[in-house]
């Protein structure tokens, strides 16, 4: 499909605007980025993985900045950053986790809020790209969440306990062997869809943004037709892109959350 | 009329299937709408905390519209 709409000369190479490059997209411009490879996998610096680090190196440095004892009311930027580390903890973290528990787990989801949502927000500046729409990055956020689920169950009730706290309680024994696999089944689903919901949300969002633009080369003669139309269509898939990026961080932390409570209190 | 070639059935499914997943995402959060819009007439001071529900259900609803769009994609161009 892609080939298809490279060759033929008309509309934008879609697919290619998505996916993970071995070098940097700067419009016309190609940076070709270096390859490194450990022990047989390709981990070469890519697109995606820059865009990574730049949201990282960003976040670093705004809130650390932001978080510098001004005095106890912040202001400006930083008291932006604190309505939504407020918002997380009040409405994320204790509702689900608990009064106990909750300041454990709020640094993992801080970090995964605001990752998420610089990540899903540095795909709309001008030359950037969305490390979040590619599925390996939010394949591993998934089974990070996954592995803090299984840690925090297992802490608090125990290796065997976490597993037999798994299948409600005053079960017939010949259920047993229909609400195991259901049960574990129902473990793994969860990561799963964590990762295709976000991956999804964000490849969707691009493509029909670029697909809109791709319009306006399509239409090469009716070009001043096509194009405020197409224009102001992709301007409000755009408004609507910021609005999905907030809403899919505020989920994925709002269900990590979820499910490590669930993990973790497990009565059934 | 012979028999497509094998791309072609791939770009009719996938067709087919979006249509359907983006029937299913509208009929779903049309519902969603539906009781949020409800509860709020019938109770105005709940309406910051309906609206908020109304928003998180319907990105989970999202969610699982956009894995048929993820699975129509693959039939695509795959």
């Amino acid at each position: 499909m892609a080939d298809t709409a490279a060759e033929s000369g008309e509309g934008l190479d879609i697919l290619g605007h998505v996916v993970d490059h071995h070098e940097l997209h700067l419009g016309p411009l190609h940076i070709p980025l270096p390859h490194l490879e450990l022990f047989g996998i390709d981990m070469s610096i890519t697109g995606h993985l820059l865009m990574m680090w730049i949201a990282s190196l960003f976040l670093i440095i705004t809130l650390a900045i932001s978080t510098k004892r001004r005095g106890l009311v912040p202001s400006g930027f930083a008291n932006a950053i604190e309505a939504l580390a407020v918002f997380i903890r009040d409405d994320v973290a204790v509702p689900n986790l608990g009064e106990k528990d909750a300041p454990k787990y709020m640094p993992f989801l801080m970090t995964v809020f605001f990752f998420i949502l610089s990540c899903n927000l540095l795909g709309l500046i001008p030359f950037g790209q969305t490390p979040t729409g590619n599925i390996n990055v939010t394949a591993t956020l998934a089974v990070i969440s996954f592995v803090m689920m299984l840690s925090g169950g297992i802490k608090h009730n125990g290796l065997f306990g976490f597993f037999r706290g798994l299948i409600p309680g005053g079960l017939p024994v010949a259920l047993l062997p229909l609400m195991i696999p259901l049960e574990l089944l129902g473990l793994l689903t969860k990561p799963f869809a964590l990762c295709i919901r976000l991956f999804a949300n964000m490849l969707a969002g691009h493509v029909v943004i670029l697909s809109l633009i791709s319009l306006i080369f399509i239409f090469k003669e009716l070009v001043f037709v096509v194009a405020p139309v197409a224009i102001g269509f992709a301007l409000a898939m755009y408004m609507l892109e910021i609005f999905v990026g907030f809403l899919q961080a505020y989920v994925f932390t709002l269900l990590t959350a979820l499910f490590i409570g669930l993990s973790i209190h497990q009565e059934h | 009329m012979e028999g497509l070639a094998a791309e072609a059935y791939g770009y009719l499914s996938a067709g087919i299937g979006a249509g359907l997943a983006a029937l299913g995402a509208g009929v779903g959060i049309g519902q969603i709408g539906r009781g949020a819009v409800e509860g709020i007439s019938r109770q105005p001071e709940a309406t910051a905390d309906i609206r908020a529900t109304m928003i998180i259900a319907a990105a989970l609803i999202e969610g699982v519209a956009l894995f048929a769009v993820v699975i129509c994609v693959l039939l695509a161009t795959a």
